[in-house]
């Protein structure tokens, strides 16, 4: 008699799991073929035959060891920002300004790294750049956090113009204190002996160091995030604040610790941006990794699981489209209007999933 | 016009708001659908107003099958309602907020028909007033004057006489008396019985989800009553425990927030005390129990608990010191609507630890809705409770060995059983020494329940006085202002 009502409500989130998985890749197949039909109807329109255009953008990515290798160091900073997001998206936080912390954590790496010139023990320096990085980027964070804690600056504004302050910061010091020998430029600054180059692997050219830290981000955020308290009150602050003031939840501390967690994983993936890729600051080290990584993390469904498939599927995207301007004379732009198209469908989807929920709920 | 419905059904998931409801209304009556809170009274009137699409059944305007899917297909059709909170501009005038919607656009048109309409109906709204600065009831008769305007031949009502003063009431029904008597059909949804006795001609009354009986005028109360609740349940035991020392002392106090603001509020509350705060509904009741929850800061004035003195936000202290505050908006204030029943009250737990304690969370949501009697599962949303059921988990969250429990209408949505089983409970931490406070819109309930009862009307307290001193008409009277 007592275990009847046990057995029906464990039934039942059995059920809604299967249709919200249902649900999910129901609205990741909708987004792709809007993006697929909108790619066509471009390609067509530039001349271009589309499925030829697809075949190089398949080619262009997972075509060979060494394309493999460019698309996983892709897929390293980009999951290694969504991560981040995925603790200030829980709090109800919109992290724009991921970008900059990315740029921080750079920043940061490169003034370890450079202080580590000509000394012994490189690997040790390497080790201690990369938590100056996440460091870096959890402080860029944390200003950003308070700019809205306690100033009453949305987060939104405050991590875009945070964004622009760290872009200001790397351009000075490009350009100013960290110049090349002789002459300043925008291939950023000198590069980094050997030996403070992050080791890569094999064919791929892919740093283990990097590709392990985040698999090791992505299952800690998962467990976190469902296991640990700072999950369940993430959650609860960022779906009605009040009510977690009520239940002796301090909203503005977690906010806090949202950001800089997001601005610590956002800070490790420009720290082997520095270590692992150019070996040296330059002036677009974030790559506009951490704009995309707010969509791979909306297209992810906020699902920490998800979020290594999709930072995969758009890494490929972006190391893809690289050849379709070589190949097929197709303007080179053609990759920032497919790019376009998927953040728009991802913002319809999302429109479309927030109605469709509202009016089911009702 | 005359309205039939047909085995109207609405069902949400498992649960069914409206089981196979019939009604008629004939024209030119004034009907009452009455029935506790959760009866179903609301999803009815919704379904009708066109808010709602129905599971189930049929509508008849006039004999002819009416289809339609929104508000504004409905008022296209002749039936208005009156929404409990009014559905109006507070930043626009009178006359402004009349002409929208409605079919007179021209300004000196509209102005002409809103003082026709005011004559008619013996409001006294003057049209350049800002909408903002009215009271509740006289939004209310705004909004009739607009319906009125747009042509309807149904007026619905939902629980109008909620949070408007006596005089305004008796306005209010004279108005629809005379609307009826022009060939409207009037619908009044209410759980009061007392209103229903006043102005209706026929009543039907719900229980849960279905008709559980209709009635003539003259109404015989007990049978109302028995309608609504089956076998009346008999109130709880009031058990009198003489007061302690001082739990909380509000000295001079001024505050901000609600509608009017605390003014000069000087009140002492003792251990093992009930105290009943009555008023309608904003008069400041609200701002007492969150500054002695510690949730806002006094503009001036000083706020003690057992004599420490309470500055600042103080809430983590006083809850450390066990004070529970029950918010009375529950989605908005009290539950996180998309996280469940076990993770709330995993979060609820005490338990200290990095990890979250899932299976104790499961447990004790289980054995929470087997006692509190909550329908729904562990794993069932907040926000998808009913509120009566989001209400018994709020409870469900009250500490067993409280202090001082500080509630804003604790049983609001509830049925009389369940409210009286809910105080049965909540008194048993009285003798141990706990003070409780407590806001309601039922002077009955503070009557039964309170040792004490506090009177606010305009923001502050007029009036201060044991509940076996008093009685209902002279509490009636002070929540007018006249004390």
């Amino acid at each position: 008699m007592k275990s009847e009502p046990v057995i029906m409500n464990d039934s039942a989130p059995a059920a809604a799991r299967s249709r919200r998985v249902f649900r999910f890749f129901g609205e990741i197949g909708l987004t792709l073929s809007i993006v697929l039909i909108f790619a066509v109807g471009v390609l067509l329109l530039a001349g271009a035959p589309p499925f030829s255009a697809f075949y190089h953008l398949f080619k262009g990515s997972l075509g060979s060891g060494s394309k493999l290798g460019h698309v996983l160091n892709t897929w390293v900073p980009l999951t290694l920002c969504a991560c981040g997001l995925l603790y200030t998206f829980r709090i109800g936080l919109w992290n724009i300004g991921v970008e900059g912390q990315v740029m921080v954590g750079a920043v940061f790496t490169t003034l370890i790294l450079r202080t580590g010139m000509g000394q012994p023990f490189p690997n040790a320096f390497i080790g201690l750049a990369l938590l100056a990085g996440g460091i870096g980027g959890g402080i860029w964070a944390l200003a950003t956090g308070y700019l809205k804690t306690r100033g009453g600056v949305n987060e939104i504004f405050a991590g875009l113009g945070m964004n622009f302050v760290a872009q200001g910061l790397i351009l000075w010091l490009i350009f100013g204190p960290w110049k090349r020998p002789g002459v300043a430029s925008m291939s950023g600054t000198e590069l980094f002996p050997r030996e403070l180059w992050l080791p890569t692997a094999g064919f791929l050219r892919l740093s283990p160091v990097g590709f392990t830290l985040t698999l090791f981000a992505v299952a800690v955020t998962a467990v976190l995030l469902r296991y640990a308290r700072i999950g369940l009150n993430l959650r609860a602050i960022g779906g009605n604040p009040r009510a977690a003031y009520l239940f002796g939840l301090q909203p503005g501390r977690y906010m806090l610790l949202a950001m800089i967690f997001a601005g610590g994983f956002a800070g490790l993936a420009g720290g082997l941006q520095v270590s692992g890729i150019y070996h040296r600051l330059i002036p677009a080290i974030s790559s506009n990794y951490g704009y995309l990584a707010l969509l791979v993390v909306m297209l992810a469904n906020y699902n920490v699981w998800a979020v290594p498939a999709v930072a995969f599927f758009f890494a490929c995207l972006n190391v893809g489209s690289i050849q379709l301007p070589m190949v097929l004379q197709v303007d080179s732009s053609l990759a920032g209007v497919i790019q376009g198209t998927l953040v728009l469908a991802v913002l319809a989807v999302h429109g479309w999933r927030a109605r469709s929920r509202k009016a089911g709920s009702s | 016009m005359r309205v039939q419905l047909e085995n109207i059904h609405k069902h949400y998931g498992n649960i069914r708001a409206n089981d196979g409801i019939g009604l008629t209304v004939e024209p030119g009556t004034i009907h009452g659908i009455l029935g506790e809170n959760g009866a179903g009274k609301s999803t009815l009137m919704k379904i009708l107003s066109g808010f709602t699409p129905r599971t189930d059944g049929r509508i008849l305007l006039d004999g002819v099958p009416a289809e339609y899917r929104s508000p504004a297909e409905a008022a296209a059709r002749g039936i208005g309602m009156l929404y409990q909170d009014p559905l109006d501009f507070p930043q626009l005038t009178v006359l402004d907020n009349f002409r929208l919607g409605g079919p007179t656009p021209k300004t000196r048109g509209a102005r002409r028909r809103l003082l026709t309409l005011n004559r008619d109906l013996d409001f006294a709204l003057p049209p350049g007033a800002q909408t903002g600065g009215l009271t509740v009831g006289e939004r209310q008769q705004l909004e009739i004057l607009r319906l009125m305007d747009m042509g309807v031949g149904v007026l619905i009502l939902d629980e109008p006489t909620t949070g408007i003063s006596a005089t305004q009431k008796a306005t209010l029904f004279a108005a629809l008396r005379r609307m009826a008597d022009t060939g409207k059909s009037v619908i009044l949804v209410s759980h009061k019985l007392e209103d229903v006795e006043a102005l209706c001609d026929r009543v039907t009354v719900l229980r849960r989800g279905r008709v559980s009986g209709e009635a003539e005028k003259p109404f015989r109360p007990d049978r109302l009553m028995e309608m609504m609740f089956g076998t009346p349940p008999d109130p709880p035991e009031r058990r009198r425990i003489r007061p302690g020392d001082p739990l909380l002392t509000l000295d001079r106090v001024h505050a901000a927030g609600g509608r009017t603001g605390l003014v000069d509020c000087s009140v002492t509350i003792r251990e093992g005390e009930v105290v009943g705060l009555a008023g309608l509904e904003g008069s400041g009741q609200g701002v007492f129990l969150r500054l002695a929850a510690g949730l806002t800061i006094p503009r001036q004035g000083m706020i003690r608990f057992r004599n420490v003195p309470l500055n600042g936000t103080a809430y983590p202290f006083l809850k450390s010191e066990g004070v529970h505050f029950l918010p009375g908006s529950r989605l908005e204030e009290g539950l996180i609507p998309e996280m469940d029943i076990a993770e709330h009250m995993a979060l609820a737990s005490d338990k200290e630890g990095f990890w979250v304690h899932w299976a104790d969370g499961r447990q004790t949501a289980v054995s929470r809705i087997e006692r509190y009697k909550i329908k729904g599962g562990p794993h069932s949303p907040a926000g998808s409770l009913s509120g009566g059921n989001q209400q018994r988990l709020l409870l469900s969250f009250l500490s067993p060995n409280p202090s001082l429990l500080l509630l804003e209408n604790p049983t609001r949505g509830l049925d009389v059983a369940s409210a009286h089983w809910v105080w049965q409970h909540l008194q048993s931490a009285c003798p141990a020494g706990a003070g409780i406070i407590f806001s309601s819109a039922e002077l009955d309930e503070i009557l039964m329940i309170a040792d004490r009862v506090l009177v606010f009307f305009e923001g502050a307290v007029i009036k201060d006085v044991q509940s076996e001193a008093t009685d209902l008409r002279e509490l009636g009277l002070a929540i007018a202002g006249k004390a």
